[in-house]
């Protein structure tokens, strides 16, 4: 917080007030400190930690440890995975948002959707574990079915980075739906019907009009969804109880390692990567969104 | 005539013109697919609930014993009821932390709109998982300072979920008070003689309940379902007692998964429905 | 429905092609929005539809473009009979009421945009594009988006996309109605040249009497997917066929009247007939305000005919009067300003009728 005056009427604020700061700023005090104290400081610490070793000196130890080969192999895991999942997200998520369009606009399932939708996208963590596991882990319900009708199914392969695949697209899709929908809504019917009366077919009105206006919030959608992906934790954790495929399985084993001493700030210096990356993302998608809004407003 | 466009996807004209017939082609493909997302996405929670009032495995008699369990087992029920206090405590400190900020940068402070804006977004940008790296020193302060009666208890965390929420309740107020006029409702009611506090709770609050009520339920889902800061930080919430539960009986904790489940349903559900205004839109961190 | 020839003017001669519906039926679930219409346009002729929302006009030029299909008739330009034909094999310019700008193109890539799905080269696009924008008085905002246009420049932008594939039939769906009233009436004279100019047959739909009276050749007043009336503008005006018309187009007072074959008594007054009234006995006869003139009386005369004036509203040029004439009810009469002084509020005044022949319809 500074405490030089706004600009503005820093004569009349001050005679007004009698001092430098005017007593208005009281007001944000509360609100400013509890943000400093627990999401700036913790921020910071991150960022500081990440280059001290465990008495306090500053070090690149815990950088330089970034570049183990172990440490390399999971953040490209983590980027793969969310890569993957981020395009099949959008790519499915997409074709249900069209789906969802193309019916009545105040339909029941449409309704329905939008609002499953708005549940499933921040459904994560061990109940979306389990109910994976239920499913189509090593008993789960449809491994058993095939079983029963003689397809010999296992279900490790929900326990591996497969696994991880399809239950991430369990919220991956649902959030693509919930960011595409609006794009989608400010397509206008009279562009279709625009580009019949020129000459142009279905496919015309696809390729010179339709995708390169959703080209850009796709795009952004895409983005939100990689750092969607990249930022989760709580679903491989409660999957995977071991070991470290992703970064953020990573982050669990140094922060929880207790047989090797020294290890914490590693951690932090593995958060710190996870927020260049996941920067990137969200600077893109802002460049993004900037870019759509200049034509769809 | 807007209802002619509409109604051209949804009834086809009865002759069988080539557009009678491809859309009827695209309605049948609409309904293929829909099905099969809905089938991707009802599979894994219909098993949830077989798998919880099955004794054995699929070929085990119907039992709700495992649903029992949950109201026995000490570990389970003490988990639930701090989980549920965590959540309300949130509720109303970050709800007492924002509204008043919010309304007073509104009133006074518009050229701190934008700062306010950026910081309650934030936690958005950073992961949870960093968030935790950082909160781990800060609350081995919180410990050192905490009673020993409440030790370990979980109601400390939060502080750290009065963060995570911020964004969802920052957006779900920021509609609401876009939607009244906010200045001219407090100049109205502080010419009549109220002071501040009036002004919040008899004014402004009322106006805005729809808001506040979804930023709360909001809230309550997402603490009720928080895994990552709780897990890490060491403390037993609902989560991660459900998690530790796996480890013995799974049947138990596919029944709490499925309960904790169908109580954030209903509790999302309403909101989407029963509240006029649409929900903030919600990406949650944890995953 | 009546179709009344219109003299062969000079604009007859010009390029385009005859339009013809015949018979066009449509029906969405139980609405009937077109109930057989029959309608010929010809060479280069501008006809505008009119009529309340719903009554069937927009789906008449949906039907011509061939967004929809028609449950029943044909749809002939010239002699080819296209009501089989897709929307895009027709050629045929639209015009939307709004926001039908491709936002990804600029004002020059909206217009080159039907000559690129021709394969058209790009300098030659370039060139009609920049043809078509200076036809409609837009190159200096050739390289604008939509989003940095106005509503009026946008939709002549769109004209100007319409007319560069050079279509046998211009279509304009109301066009105007979301665009203010000032700049609604210079695009309404704007569009008006341009079609001159082209010499294209077209059809314009639109709820608004005014544009439809003012910019048209003929026009066609429906309701209910019918067509009630099809002719020049005065004579839609001033010779409704039916109740509809002449209450739909303009404002008409209704005042008890007695028809004796040729001539109606209108309270003590005989005044000419249009044929299509009721034969004979009692009705109503529709009266324009501007047929309606008023005396004034000082003499403390009275009879059905002379009343007390209850308001008057001064509409710029002209002001409307309102009298109250008892029991036969309120009569509205219009007249210019300046001679309108004498009848204030609470003035005594003799309505009278000028000879134009009124429409009387039954009660």
């Amino acid at each position: 917080m500074t405490s030089t005056p706004v600009d503005g009427e820093p004569a009349a604020r001050s005679s007004r007030t009698g001092r430098r700061v005017p007593l208005s700023w009281l007001g944000v005090v509360p609100f400013l400190a509890y943000i400093g104290l627990f999401l700036l400081l913790p921020t910071v610490l991150v960022v500081v930690q990440a280059f001290a070793d465990p008495d306090g000196r500053p070090t690149l130890d815990n950088v330089r440890a970034l570049s183990e080969s172990y440490v390399l192999t999971a953040f490209w895991r983590s980027i793969e995975l969310s890569f993957v999942t981020a395009l099949i997200g959008a790519v499915l998520g997409a074709l249900l948002a069209y789906l969802l369009v193309s019916g009545p606009a105040d339909g029941f399932v449409r309704r329905v959707a939008t609002a499953a939708a708005g549940v499933l996208a921040q459904f994560g963590g061990v109940t979306l574990a389990f109910a994976f596991i239920v499913s189509v882990g090593n008993q789960g319900l449809i491994t058993l079915l095939l079983q029963n009708i003689g397809i010999g199914a296992s279900g490790g392969w929900l326990y591996q980075m497969s696994g991880l695949i399809v239950v991430y697209l369990y919220f991956q899709i649902p959030l693509m739906v919930l960011v595409f929908l609006p794009a989608l809504d400010g397509v206008k019917p009279q562009w279709r019907e625009a580009t019949e009366s020129l000459g142009g077919n279905s496919w015309a009105y696809w390729r010179h009009v339709a995708v390169p206006l959703l080209t850009p919030p796709f795009l952004g959608a895409f983005l939100l969804l990689f750092a969607n992906a990249f930022a989760a934790y709580a679903t491989a954790a409660a999957l995977i109880s071991q070991g470290g495929v992703i970064i953020p399985l990573q982050i669990r084993a140094a922060i929880t390692s207790e047989t090797v001493l020294g290890r914490e700030n590693v951690a932090n210096a593995l958060a710190l990567g996870m927020v260049v990356v996941v920067a990137v993302a969200m600077a893109l998608y802002s460049w993004m969104q900037r870019r759509s809004a200049r034509w769809l407003r | 005539m807007a209802a002619v466009t509409t109604e051209l996807t949804t009834a086809p004209p009865k002759n069988q013109g080539a557009r009678a017939r491809s859309a009827l082609r695209f309605r049948i493909g609409r309904a293929v697919l829909l099905v099969l997302f809905a089938l991707f996405f009802a599979v894994p929670l219909l098993a949830l609930i077989e798998f919880s009032t099955r004794s054995n495995d699929l070929t085990g008699p119907r039992t709700l014993e495992y649903w029992r369990y949950i109201g026995q087992d000490p570990e389970i029920r003490t988990a639930l009821r701090d989980s549920v206090l965590l959540a309300l405590i949130t509720s109303v400190v970050a709800l007492a932390l924002l509204l008043p900020t919010m309304v007073w940068v509104r009133l006074r402070l518009p050229k701190l709109h934008r700062v306010v804006e950026f910081l309650c977004l934030l936690p958005l940008t950073i992961p949870a998982l960093v968030l935790v790296v950082g909160w781990a020193p800060i609350y081995l302060w919180i410990a050192y300072f905490t009673p020993a009666q409440f030790d370990s208890s979980p109601v400390v965390l939060a502080f750290a979920y009065v963060i995570l929420v911020m964004p969802y309740m920052y957006r779900s107020l920021d509609a609401g008070l876009s939607s009244i006029d906010v200045r001219t409702l407090a100049e109205a009611a502080r010419s009549l003689g109220a002071g501040w506090f009036t002004v919040m709770a008899r004014v402004i609050m009322p106006n805005m309940l729809s808001a506040v009520l979804n930023a709360a339920l909001l809230s309550v889902a997402l603490v009720l379902g928080e895994f990552t800061v709780a897990s890490l930080l060491n403390y037993d919430n609902l989560q991660v007692v459900m998690n530790n539960v796996a480890q013995i009986s799974s049947g138990v904790t596919v029944a709490l998964a499925a309960a904790s489940l169908m109580f954030v349903f209903v509790l999302l559900f309403a909101l989407s429905f029963v509240g006029r205004r649409r929900p903030a839109r919600v990406i949650a961190e944890e995953k | 429905m009546t179709e009344t020839d219109t003299p062969v003017t000079a604009e007859a001669t010009r390029a385009g092609v005859e339009v013809r519906l015949e018979g066009l039926r449509r029906q969405y679930g139980a609405v009937t929005a077109l109930d057989g219409l029959d309608l010929t346009i010809k060479p280069g002729e501008f006809i505008a539809l009119l009529g309340p929302s719903g009554c069937g006009k927009t789906t008449a030029l949906r039907l011509l473009a061939g967004l929809e299909d028609a449950d029943g008739g044909r749809v002939m330009v010239g002699d080819k009979d296209v009501t089989r034909l897709p929307t895009n094999k027709r050629d045929m310019g639209m015009v939307f009421q709004a926001y039908s700008l491709f936002p990804h193109m600029t004002a020059r890539q909206n217009v080159a945009f039907g000559l690129r799905l021709r394969k058209i080269g790009e300098t030659e696009r370039n060139r009609r594009a920049g043809e078509m924008l200076e036809l409609v008085g837009l190159s200096a905002q050739a390289d604008r988006y939509a989003h940095q246009m106005s509503g009026g420049q946008q939709q002549r932008v769109a004209l100007a996309r319409a007319l560069a594939i050079r279509p046998t039939v211009l279509l304009l769906d109301e066009p105007l109605s979301a665009l203010d009233a000032k700049v609604r009436a210079t695009l309404r004279d704007e569009i008006r040249r341009v079609q001159l100019e082209v010499g294209i047959t077209t059809l314009f739909v639109t709820h608004d009497q005014e544009e439809a009276l003012a910019v048209a050749d003929r026009v066609g007043v429906m309701n209910a997917g019918r067509l009630e009336q099809l002719g020049p503008p005065t004579e839609v005006y001033s010779r409704p066929a039916t109740p509809f018309v002449a209450q739909f187009v303009g404002l008409s007072n209704r005042i008890p009247a007695t028809v004796n074959g040729s001539t109606a008594d209108v309270l003590g007054a005989a005044v000419p007939v249009i044929p299509s009234s009721v034969d004979s006995g009692e009705g109503f006869a529709l009266v324009r305000p501007e047929a309606v003139d008023l005396l004034p009386v000082t003499d403390g005369a009275t009879g059905p005919l002379v009343g007390q004036v209850i308001a008057t509203s001064f509409l710029g040029a002209v002001s409307r009067i309102t009298v109250d004439l008892g029991p036969a009810g309120l009569v509205l009469a219009q007249m210019p300003t300046s001679q309108a002084g004498g009848f204030g509020s609470g003035s005594v005044a003799r309505v009278t009728f000028r000879p134009d022949p009124v429409l009387v319809v039954k009660g």
